[in-house]
C-alpha cells in the first residue's frame, strides 16, 4: 500500500503538472481527492490492514493527502495569477484618446503677470494700496509737485471731467492717499487703471495699467532703490537680469531715474527685441521729492523713500511676445485660451 | 532736440571720442539719446587718395591710368580722361560701389581694355558749385590744397555729413534745448573745459535804437524782460552755407538771412527771437499787454484768430503784432523788401504762453520753449548775438543802444547743502570734493566754506537740496551706485483680506471654466439704448474731451462691455464662450460731479453657447458655496429690459438684492448680433462682506443616515423654493440633505401640472428608527398635500 501511496502522489504532481486552468485544476482535485478519487480508495482498503500497520499507513496516507493538497492549493494561486493576467490583457484601452476634461478657464494674462509681479513684492514685505479710477486735480498732479501750469502735464494727455475731477493718468495719486493714511514705515505697490487720451493703435490704448511702488522709512537711500529694482528684476527676470539706472525727470521724485533691464532676449548682447541696445527701459523711479513727503504729512527730515512706476502692458508683451496692444482688450478667446 | 555734433567744436574740443561712447556717456549723465545719424549729402563711398603713377592709356590718346593710395594697402588702378592730374597730388576717389548725387552708382569696369576700379572726382561730381572748396577746377579733378589722411571719407572730412545726435529733453531742462546748453553738459559730462565765444557788436550805423523805437510793458507779470535792438539798410539775401547746413542738420529749413539768424539764435542759445519789419509798427512802438476781448490777429500761417484778455499780445501803437512767445502777426512780418528790423528778444511768463497756445491750437518751436520756462538773463545775450551774426553776414547795418524793459528779479538764490546728507540718501560713499567739483562743472557758484551753491538762472530746476544730490549723484554716474538692501523696520505686508477673498473668487470662476476679460472703463452713451437701460442706468458721467463719442461716458453697467465681448467672439465663430470679469463702474452722488463718485466693483459673468440658465446660475451658486456666502435665495427678477423677462432671478442675500442672473433679452441679443446669452452680475462688495471665514468643523456622524424618495405631481406655478420650503419646515432639524433630481412634463401628466421628484436625507445623533423616520415622512407628505396641493406618485 506504501508503494500505492507514492504512486499516487507522482500521479497526482504528473497531473498538476499540466492543469493549465481552473477547470482542469478542478477535475484533478476530484481524480485524486474527490469522494470517489484514488486517494480516497486507498483510505478506504484501510480496514483490511493490520492494527500494527494501520497507523503507518494512515499516516503515510495523510500526508500525501496533505501533500496533494498543498500542490493543488500552489497551483491555483498560480493558475488564478495567469488567468487574471490573461484577462488584464485582454483590457487594453487606446490611452492616446484625448482624457475627458472639465474646462477651466484662464485669467486675463495682464492679471496673471500682474500676480507674479504682486507675489514678488509682498514676498519682500509689501501691501498692496488701491486708489480711485476718477480722481482729483488734486491728488493726480497738485500734490505731485505738477502744479497747474507744469509741462508735464502736456506729456500725459489727461480725460477731464470737470476742472478738478479727471481720470487719474498715473497711479502716482495713490502714493499720496497712502502717506496720508499710513505712517512710516510704508511699503506698498499700487496696481491699477490710468487714462491717458492716447488714440487707439498696437502700441497706444487710452486705458491701461500701471504699478506704483513706495518705500518709505527712516535711512532709505537710492542704493536701496537700486537694490530693491534688481531683486525685482532678478524675481520677474530670472537671476542674470542686470538693470541700468539713468537720469531722467519725474517732478514728484529727485533725483529721478528711468530704468532698463538687460535685455531678457539676448541678455545684452543687442538683437532685434532691444533695438540693438542691450537695454530695454521697463520703469521709472526715484527718491520721492521732499515736496511730496510734507503735502503727504512726513517730514523729509526724519524720513526718505523711493518710488517707481511700471507700465503692466509693456512687461506682458515683452514677457509673452505680444506685439499688439489692442488684444488685450479684445478679449478674443482664441487669444485669451493661449496664457 | 537734433544737435549737429561739429557744432559743439565752437565751445569746446572733445577728442577720442566716438559717437556711441558719446551717446552713451550722454545718457548715463541724463540727456538722453534718441538715435543718431549722418545727414547732408547723399554721396557715399568718396575717400581721399593720393595719385603714385600716372600713365597713358595704350588704346587712348588722352586717358590716363593710374593708380592711386587710398589707404587700404594695395593701389587701385583707375583709369581717368582728366587732364589736370599730376602725380603726388591728393584727389577724390569714388570707390567701387561708391553713390554720387543724382543716383548715380560706381563700379569697377574696363575702360578701352583696361581696368578700372572707381572713378576720380571733380568738385561738380560731388555735388559742388565752383569755388566753394579750394582746389575745385572746372576743367578737371578737384585737387586738395590741403592735407588729409588717405581712405578717409571725403564728405565728412569736408562737412558736409554731418554726424546728427537727436536728445530727448526732459521738461525740467529747456537749457538744454540748445546747442550752448548740450555743449555745456557734454563739458561736465566729460570734464573738458567749456567756453562760450565773446560776442561783440559793432554798431556801425551808430544812433540809439532808444530814441527811434519806443517799448512799454503793462502787463510785467506776464513778461518779466523785454529787450529790442534795431537794425537798418537790411539787405535780405540766403544765408550763407555754413549757417544753412547747420540749420538743416537741426531740422531747421533755412529762408533768408534774418529769419535765419533768429532761428539760429533760438538754437544755439534756446532763446525764441522775433523780427519786426520796423516800418510796419504803427508809431515806432511796441506796446506788450494783455488782448482786448474780441480782439482779432492773423498769425504768420495765415490763420485768424479771436483774442482774449487772458493772453499777452505785442502790439504797436494800435494794433496786436504778435502773440507774445507763440506766432508772429503776418501785418508785421520781414519781407524781401524790408529797410529795418526791430529785433525782438524776450521773456514771457511760461503758464501764460502755455495757456494762450492752447486756446489758439498754435503749438510752436518758440511757445514749447516758453512754457517750459527760459532764463531772463538769456535775452541780452541772444540779442547780441544776431546783432554779432547780422554783422558778419552783412545783412544789415546795426543801430546803437539797446531797449531792455527788465522787471525780473535779480535775487539770487543760494541753496544750502550737507555732503553728509547727501552721502546718506544716495547710498554712495562720494566726498567732498567730487562733489564741490562736479557742481562747479555745471556752471553753478559753489561755497565751499558754508557750503552753499547758487544754480546759474537758467538752471531754474535747481530749488533744494535734493536736486543738488540729483545733480551731484548723476555726474557721480547711477551706475556706481551700490545696490544694497533696505534697512529698518520691517513690514509684514502682503494682502488684505479682501483682496484675498478678491482672488478667490476669480479663481473659483475660472476653476468653473470661466475666462476672464478686461473691457474698458468708458463707453458709447448708445450702448446703453442697446441695452434698452432704464433711467436708472442712465445717470454717467460724462468726459469733457473724450476721444470719441464711443468712450465718452464712464459705464454705469458692466453689461454692455460684456456683451460687447461676447458678440465679437460670437461673430469670430467661437463656438461657446464662458467669461467673467470684476468689472467697476462708476455711480455718481450727484450730477453734475462735485465729488468723486463711488466705484463699485460688478462681478460680471457671460456666456453663450453651451449653456443655459441652470448653467450660469450654477456657477453662482457655486461662486457662493465656495465664498462661504449663506443665505442666498433667487427669485424671479423684477421687470429689467436686459434680461428674458420669464428666464432671470435677482439674486439676494440676506434678503438684500445684490444682482442678476439670467438669460439676455432676445431684443438685447438682437441689438448685439448675438444668439442666446446669459449674464450675471453680483455686487462684489456684498460678497466680500457676507463670505463666511468663520468655519467651524462638525464631527462626522457615526450614525447612519435614512435616505427616502418621493415624486409628485403639482402645479405648474408651484416652484422649487416653495417646495424645499415645505419640506423644510415639516421634516424639522432631523433633515440633513434634500435635492431635486427629477423635473417632467409630458405624456401622463395632465395638462398644466408637473411631475418632480426629490430624494431627502435624514440623520440624527443616533441611528433612526423604521417608525421614528416614518412619521417625519407623513408630516413631509401631509403637508406638502395640504400646503401646495402636491398629487403624490
Amino acid at each position: 500500500m506504501k508503494e500505492q501511496l507514492e504512486k499516487i502522489r507522482q500521479a497526482a504532481e504528473e497531473a498538476l503538472n499540466a492543469v493549465e486552468n481552473g477547470e482542469a485544476l478542478e477535475a484533478v482535485r476530484v481524480k485524486f481527492l474527490g469522494k470517489k478519487g484514488e486517494l480516497t480508495a486507498v483510505l478506504r482498503g484501510m480496514g483490511n490492514l493490520s492494527p500494527q500497520e494501520r497507523p503507518v499507513i494512515g499516516q503515510l496516507a495523510n500526508e500525501a493527502r496533505a501533500y496533494i493538497e498543498g500542490k493543488i492549493e500552489e497551483k491555483k494561486a498560480a493558475v488564478a495569477a495567469r488567468e487574471r493576467e490573461a484577462k488584464l490583457k485582454n483590457e487594453v484601452i487606446d490611452v492616446t484618446i484625448p482624457g475627458r476634461r472639465k474646462a477651466t478657464g484662464r485669467l486675463h494674462p495682464l492679471n496673471q503677470v500682474l500676480d507674479e509681479i504682486t507675489a514678488i513684492f509682498t514676498g519682500m514685505g509689501f501691501s498692496v494700496a488701491e486708489g480711485p479710477d476718477i480722481e482729483t486735480d488734486y491728488y493726480n498732479f497738485e500734490a505731485l509737485n505738477i502744479p497747474a501750469d507744469h509741462p508735464a502735464r502736456d506729456t500725459q494727455d489727461t480725460f477731464y471731467i470737470n476742472d478738478n475731477i479727471i481720470l487719474r493718468t498715473q497711479t502716482s495719486p495713490v502714493q499720496i492717499r497712502v502717506m496720508e493714511q499710513t505712517k512710516p514705515p510704508i511699503r506698498m505697490i499700487a496696481p491699477g487703471r490710468v487714462f491717458r487720451s492716447d488714440a487707439v493703435d498696437a502700441t497706444h490704448s487710452p486705458v491701461f495699467h500701471q504699478i506704483e511702488g513706495l518705500v518709505i522709512d527712516k535711512g532709505i537711500t537710492m542704493a536701496d532703490l537700486k537694490g530693491t529694482l534688481e531683486a525685482v528684476v532678478k524675481g520677474l527676470y530670472g537671476p542674470d537680469a542686470k538693470i541700468r539706472l539713468r537720469p531722467h525727470h519725474f517732478p514728484f521724485t529727485e533725483p529721478s531715474a528711468e530704468v532698463d533691464v538687460s535685455c531678457f532676449a539676448c541678455g545684452g548682447k543687442g538683437c532685434g527685441m532691444c533695438k540693438g541696445e542691450g537695454w530695454i527701459e521697463i520703469l521709472g523711479a526715484g527718491m520721492v521729492h521732499p515736496k511730496v513727503l510734507r503735502v503727504g504729512g512726513i517730514d523729509p527730515e526724519e524720513y526718505s523713500g523711493f518710488a517707481f512706476g511700471l507700465g503692466l502692458e509693456r512687461i506682458a508683451m515683452f514677457k509673452y511676445g505680444i506685439d499688439d496692444l489692442r488684444l488685450f482688450f479684445e478679449n478674443d478667446l482664441r487669444f485669451l485660451k493661449q496664457f | 532736440m537734433k544737435l549737429p555734433l561739429s557744432w559743439l567744436n565752437d565751445y569746446l574740443k572733445l577728442e577720442g571720442v566716438d559717437v556711441k561712447e558719446y551717446c552713451d556717456a550722454m545718457t548715463l549723465s541724463g540727456s538722453k539719446v534718441e538715435g543718431w545719424a549722418y545727414e547732408g549729402s547723399e554721396t557715399e563711398g568718396v575717400v581721399f587718395g593720393r595719385i603714385l603713377t600716372k600713365t597713358r592709356h595704350t588704346n587712348s590718346d588722352h586717358m590716363w591710368i593710374t593708380t592711386v593710395d587710398i589707404g587700404s594697402g594695395e593701389p587701385v588702378q583707375i583709369v581717368t580722361g582728366a587732364q589736370n592730374i599730376e602725380v603726388g597730388q591728393l584727389v577724390p576717389v569714388a570707390t567701387n560701389g561708391a553713390k554720387l548725387p543724382g543716383g548715380v552708382t560706381i563700379k569697377s569696369g574696363k575702360l578701352r581694355g583696361e581696368v578700372s576700379n572707381g572713378m576720380l572726382c571733380s568738385h561738380y561730381e560731388l555735388g559742388f558749385e565752383d569755388g566753394v572748396i579750394p582746389g575745385s577746377d572746372p576743367n578737371g579733378i578737384l585737387i586738395f590744397q590741403r592735407d588729409y589722411p588717405l581712405g578717409a571719407d571725403v564728405m565728412k572730412a569736408l562737412g558736409e555729413k554731418e554726424t546728427v545726435v537727436e536728445f530727448e529733453i526732459t521738461p525740467n531742462r529747456p537749457d538744454c534745448l540748445s546747442v550752448i546748453g548740450l555743449a555745456r553738459e557734454t563739458a561736465a559730462t566729460f570734464n573738458v573745459p567749456f567756453a562760450v565765444p565773446p560776442v561783440e557788436v559793432k554798431a556801425l550805423a551808430g544812433g540809439d535804437v532808444n530814441s527811434i523805437a519806443k517799448v512799454t510793458v503793462e502787463a510785467p507779470d506776464l513778461c518779466p524782460r523785454y529787450a529790442c535792438r534795431l537794425v537798418k539798410d537790411i539787405k535780405i539775401a540766403p544765408s550763407p552755407d555754413w549757417m544753412q547746413k547747420r540749420l538743416k542738420a537741426a531740422g531747421v529749413r533755412p529762408i533768408s538771412n534774418i529769419v535765419d539768424i533768429t532761428n539760429y539764435v533760438m538754437l544755439e542759445y534756446g532763446q525764441p527771437m522775433h523780427a519786426f519789419d520796423l516800418d510796419f509798427l504803427e508809431g515806432h512802438e511796441i506796446i506788450v499787454r494783455r488782448a482786448k476781448n474780441g480782439e482779432e490777429i492773423i498769425t504768420l500761417d495765415g490763420q485768424s484768430h479771436v483774442l482774449d484778455d487772458s493772453m499777452l499780445m505785442i502790439c504797436d501803437g494800435k494794433k496786436p503784432v504778435c502773440v507774445a512767445g507763440v506766432m508772429g502777426g503776418a501785418n508785421s512780418e520781414i519781407k524781401d523788401d524790408t529797410k529795418a528790423v526791430l529785433f525782438e528778444c524776450a521773456n514771457f511768463l511760461r503758464g501764460s504762453v502755455r495757456a494762450t497756445a492752447r486756446k489758439l491750437g498754435l503749438r510752436t518751436e518758440s511757445s514749447s520753449r516758453y512754457e517750459k520756462g527760459l532764463d531772463p538773463n538769456m535775452v541780452v545775450k541772444a540779442i547780441n548775438r544776431a546783432c554779432q551774426l547780422v554783422e558778419e553776414l552783412g545783412a544789415g547795418k546795426v543801430v546803437g543802444g539797446m531797449i531792455d524793459v527788465d522787471n525780473t528779479d535779480h535775487s539770487k538764490v543760494v541753496i544750502p547743502f550737507r555732503p553728509d546728507w547727501i552721502r546718506s540718501f544716495i547710498g554712495a560713499d562720494i566726498d567732498d570734493a567730487f562733489m564741490l567739483d562736479a557742481l562747479k562743472r555745471l556752471d553753478m557758484e559753489v561755497d565751499g566754506e558754508k557750503m552753499t551753491v547758487t544754480p546759474p538762472t537758467y538752471r531754474m530746476d535747481i530749488e533744494g537740496e535734493a536736486d543738488v544730490a540729483e545733480e551731484v549723484a548723476r555726474l557721480y554716474g547711477y551706475d556706481r551706485i551700490p545696490s544694497t538692501l533696505m534697512s529698518g523696520q520691517a513690514t509684514s505686508g502682503g494682502l488684505t483680506k479682501a483682496q484675498t477673498l478678491r482672488a478667490k473668487v476669480k479663481n473659483t470662476l475660472v476653476g468653473q471654466g470661466y475666462y476672464e476679460i478686461m473691457t474698458y472703463s468708458f463707453t458709447s452713451p448708445r450702448t446703453l439704448d442697446m441695452i434698452n437701460a432704464g433711467d436708472d442706468l442712465r445717470g454717467c458721467i460724462r468726459i469733457l474731451n473724450p476721444l470719441g463719442e464711443d468712450t465718452s461716458v464712464m459705464r454705469t453697467t458692466p453689461v454692455t462691455g460684456m456683451l460687447e465681448v461676447l458678440a465679437r467672439n460670437y461673430n469670430h465663430k467661437n463656438k461657446n464662450a464662458r467669461l467673467f470679469e470684476l468689472a467697476t463702474v462708476y455711480i455718481a452722488k450727484e450730477l453734475p460731479l462735485t465729488r468723486l463718485p463711488k466705484e463699485k466693483e460688478i462681478i460680471t459673468l457671460g456666456g453663450y453657447g453651451d449653456m443655459d440658465f441652470y448653467d450660469i446660475k450654477g456657477a453662482v451658486e457655486e461662486l457662493f458655496d465656495v465664498m462661504g456666502v449663506t443665505n442666498v435665495a433667487f427669485d424671479a427678477a423684477e421687470p429689467n429690459p436686459i434680461y428674458h423677462p420669464g428666464k432671470s432671478a435677482d439674486i439676494y442675500i440676506n434678503k438684500k438684492k445684490v444682482g442678476t442672473v439670467g438669460e439676455v433679452h432676445p431684443d438685447v441679443c438682437g441689438n448685439y448680433g448675438v444668439g442666446e446669452a446669459f449674464l450675471a452680475e453680483i455686487d462684489l462688495e456684498y460678497v466680500l462682506k457676507c463670505s463666511g471665514n468663520d468655519t467651524v468643523y462638525k464631527p462626522l456622524s457615526r450614525y447612519p443616515a435614512v435616505t427616502r424618495d418621493l415624486a409628485m405631481l403639482v402645479d405648474d406655478a408651484v416652484k422649487a423654493a416653495d417646495i424645499d420650503g415645505v419640506i423644510r419646515r415639516a421634516a424639522g432639524n432631523l433633515l440633513e440633505d434634500m435635492e431635486l433630481f427629477d423635473v417632467y412634463k409630458g405624456s401622463q401628466i395632465p395638462e398644466g401640472k408637473k411631475s418632480v421628484a426629490y430624494s431627502v436625507t435624514f440623520r440624527a445623533d443616533k441611528t433612526l428608527k423604521e417608525e421614528e423616520v416614518n412619521k417625519i415622512w407623513n408630516k413631509v407628505l401631509r403637508s406638502l398635500e395640504h400646503n401646495l396641493g402636491a398629487a403624490l406618485r
